[in-house]
């Protein structure tokens, strides 16, 4: 994984907000962004996932981040995006409650997830990064949809 | 020559002959006597050797080589074809399938076959002896091409005044043998091409085999032909070499008096005198040749094309967004109230409907290439377990999608191996039931609405569901209180429930555990069903229900409260409005009573934890009756929208294991419909 490797290199990020906190994935994993849309719930779905989509012909799965990383819950907003990724050759969306930029950060200021990090499930993470005075939380998308299969199984 | 490119071809086209080699054998098994067969084994024998010589797979060509030498005697009728040779020739096409797959797989001679050539060998010399069989195989190869060369070089009577009328303008009768290089793919083509370019020197009044069967490429490797010219016979000679894959090419000059009885000379030399009537002789054979040249375009454009799969996949889903876009566009028609467009729309919605039974149809496969190497198997089997039984296969033109016909294969070998095994009992014990001691198999495939149902059928001991129940009390599967209430259809299905199976089940009960659970769940993972009925002592019939396509279905939409659903119009008995006092209770089930049948009730917003969707008493309520093979449910529902067809989605991975929703679809306005699993819904009723 691009973030993970401790050659100085600048890697793109693309910089979205969940509450007050600025995250990140890697713009390789990113397949595009949208506006908020009809989301239809899946009956039995584990909680997570909000429902599935349309994108253009596809059903697409579309996870709330926020119950992921145990964030308070708020309504959407205009600037409320579906981030569509696409990780080890699943494609779903992640919903953000506003997307800022894309950023270059070196990989080398990338430091490990440290409990630092407000109440938020460590394994979901990957790193934070510094960009300029913000800190910028890593996602590990390839833990959130693993727990999403294992726990699709269960049921 | 780089093989490497005709690599596909050579796998499926010898994985066809094999079929076809297995499916003759069996027949000629049956009918020692049938000469028919016997040829079509020989083809196929000789194609696969062909393709084999050609794309340097030698351990193929030289097994089938031997083959073909036993299968010539055989033919020649200088062999019986007796159960040893019938064994071995089996043994030769097991042997022939290792060999393929084991080329598909990237290693060539790893099956040893000479044990096998070598008895080949032996039969073929074990016979009083005849020159033929002695000889070597090419000599005898040759032997027969020579036989039929000198057999059918008879003229009739036109063909003689045709040659004489020839003869006296000075054209020079020959006769052209053709040798094709062993192993040449395209024999047809070839034919075809020699044919023409003996157009150009003149006139080909006949050729042996009829031109018909060179179409066909009902020949070996040799054709002749008479040609009418007055060119050279070496230019002939040269100008056929000069065609790819022809190896040997013979012009020898025909004397027309020696091929015939002399009173015939006579009469049509006397003919031939006539010279009006010379010219009105000659013309029909003209065209002769050139209807031959328009029969072979015909089957030109007949001939099929292999596409991949993925292909048509790809096509499929492209037809499946236009139908999406075309229910669109209707929603936009009828909300606006258009009239152009609505009729543009209909003719649309006719083209697109067109296209898709097109598509579908060109993705149909008949269900005759997974049941074709049935009778083998169970021909085998029957012998391995001591057992007599007759296989009937029914309804082998009955089509089915490809992605269900690739998968339906391995559950019918259960079912089968199953009825094989467990089912039909041995000769000893039949005969003491008072049944015929050959056991009847019966595998029949038949269309049933929208889907198609096969049925494995044996009329065997049945399955006792006695023991069913007391395993399944045993496993824990079921408790006692749950036992007491199934009747015995009921207790029967249990050997579909997974953990039932074991090998001990298996052996010392009545059976039909192994992989019960797998067939089951292969099954409905094609969105089909499969459900068992027994009577003890009569014998077992599983019946698997299978959609017809994968793709596209009709559905019911239907709302409750924010939220619409698809229910496939396949497990819709009808749609019924009661009163909510019609609904009673049966031990806390609820249940509507219908023409005299107690019905379950499943409301689905409870199923399916729909939010908002408390109402006040509703004076009526929406019923849906939907079935899932003989068992019955009413589903609950707010509003029925309307009956739609819609294009199945998957919710891809991360929702797989989500039961109650088989799927997903988009609507007319580009929102995702969730597509119910009836089956299911009726398992997690209550």
């Amino acid at each position: 994984m691009e973030e993970n490797t401790l050659v100085n290199s600048e890697i793109q990020l693309v910089v979205f907000k969940l509450g007050r906190e600025n995250y990140g994935v890697s713009i390789l994993q990113v397949q595009e962004i949208k506006r908020m849309t009809d989301i239809t719930r899946v009956p039995h779905a584990p909680e997570y996932i909000k429902g599935v989509i349309n994108l253009r012909g596809s059903v697409l799965p579309v996870i709330d981040l926020k119950k992921c990383l145990e964030l308070p819950p708020n309504d959407d907003t205009d600037s409320t995006r579906i981030v569509i990724v696409k990780v080890e050759e699943i494609l779903f969306g992640v919903i953000v409650d506003a997307v800022s930029e894309v950023a270059p950060i070196d990989s080398s200021s990338i430091e490990p997830p440290t409990s630092v990090v407000s109440g938020v499930n460590n394994q979901y993470l990957s790193g934070v990064g510094k960009l300029e005075d913000r800190l910028i939380i890593m996602l590990n998308l390839e833990k959130i949809i693993g727990i999403g299969i294992d726990s699709a199984k269960i049921i | 020559m780089d093989v490497n490119q005709y690599m596909g071809m050579f796998l499926e086209e010898s994985r066809e002959h094999l079929q076809a080699l297995n499916r003759c054998v069996l027949d000629l098994e049956n009918d020692p006597k049938n000469l028919t067969v016997l040829d079509e084994i020989f083809r196929s024998a000789h194609t696969i050797k062909g393709m084999s010589a050609t794309m340097g797979f030698t351990v193929v060509a030289e097994l089938t080589h031997e083959m073909e030498n036993v299968l010539d005697l055989l033919r020649k009728g200088q062999l019986p074809a007796n159960e040893t040779i019938l064994d071995i020739l089996f043994k030769c096409i097991d042997t022939l399938e290792q060999l393929i797959e084991a080329i598909a797989n990237g290693n060539d001679s790893s099956v040893n076959i000479k044990p096998l050539v070598t008895s080949l060998i032996k039969i073929a010399k074990g016979e009083p002896v005849t020159p033929a069989s002695a000889e070597p195989a090419d000599a005898s190869d040759k032997a027969i091409v020579a036989e039929q060369a000198t057999v059918s070089l008879a003229f009739d009577d036109t063909e003689t005044k045709v040659i004489k009328a020839a003869n006296r303008q000075g054209l020079r009768s020959f006769k052209v043998d053709v040798h094709l290089r062993d192993g040449c793919l395209l024999k047809s083509a070839r034919a075809y091409m020699v044919m023409n370019a003996l157009d150009e020197f003149g006139d080909v009044i006949k050729t042996i085999p009829p031109s018909d069967d060179l179409e066909k490429e009902n020949f070996a490797l040799d054709f002749t032909a008479i040609l009418l010219t007055d060119s050279d016979p070496e230019k002939v000679q040269h100008a056929l070499l000069s065609i790819s894959e022809i190896e040997v090419v013979t012009v020898t000059s025909v004397d027309i008096a020696q091929a015939e009885p002399s009173g015939q000379v006579k009469e049509s030399t006397e003919v031939v005198s006539d010279d009006d009537k010379l010219k009105v002789e000659t013309t029909p054979i003209h065209d002769a040749a050139s209807t031959a040249t328009t029969t072979d375009k015909k089957v030109k454009s007949g001939q099929s094309v292999r596409v991949d799969i993925d292909k048509l996949d790809s096509l499929l889903n492209l037809v499946g967004e236009l139908v999406i876009n075309k229910t669109r566009l209707e929603q936009i028609g009828a909300s606006h109230k258009l009239t152009d467009l609505a009729e543009t729309i209909e003719q649309m919605d006719r083209v697109t409907t067109d296209l898709q039974t097109v598509v579908m149809k060109v993705r149909m496969v008949p269900i005759g290439q997974v049941f074709n190497r049935f009778p083998r198997m169970v021909r085998d089997l029957s012998r391995d377990l001591h057992k007599e039984v007759n296989l009937i296969v029914q309804g082998e033109e009955t089509e089915l999608d490809r992605t269900v016909i690739d998968e339906i294969g391995d559950p019918l070998v259960h079912l089968l191996r199953n009825a094989l095994d467990h089912g039909v009992e041995n000769p000893k014990d039949r005969q003491a039931k008072g049944k015929n001691p050959v056991g009847e198999i019966r595998l029949i495939a038949r269309h049933e609405g929208n889907n198609v149902i096969i049925m494995v059928e044996d009329d065997g001991g049945g399955i006792n569901a006695d023991i069913i129940k007391q395993i399944a009390l045993q496993k824990g599967l079921i408790t006692p209180s749950e036992a007491e209430k199934m009747d015995n259809n009921d207790i029967v299905r249990l050997v579909f429930l997974p953990g039932f199976s074991t090998a001990k089940v298996v052996t010392d009960v009545s059976g039909r555990g192994v992989g019960m659970d797998a067939v089951k769940t292969k099954i409905e993972s094609l969105g089909g069903m499969v459900d068992v009925e027994t009577k003890i002592n009569e014998g077992s019939k599983f019946k698997i229900r299978l959609p017809l396509t994968l793709a596209i279905i009709q559905a019911l939409l239907v709302k409750v409260a924010e939220e619409i659903y698809a229910i496939p119009l396949g497990s819709i008995d009808s749609t019924i409005n009661i009163t909510p006092a019609d609904i009673k209770t049966i031990q806390n089930q609820e249940v509507i009573l219908l023409r005299g049948q107690i019905i379950p009730i499943i409301r689905l917003a409870k199923v399916l934890n729909i939010p908002n969707s408390e109402q006040e008493n509703p004076e009526e309520l929406y019923v849906t009756i939907v079935h899932m093979g003989e068992q019955k449910a009413g589903i609950i529902v707010d509003t029925l929208i309307g009956q739609q067809e819609i294009v199945i989605k998957s919710l891809g991975k991360l929702l797989a294991g989500i039961k109650v929703i088989a799927g997903a679809t988009i609507l007319g306005n580009g929102q995702v419909a969730l597509i119910l699993d009836v089956g299911s819904l009726m398992a997690a009723k209550g």
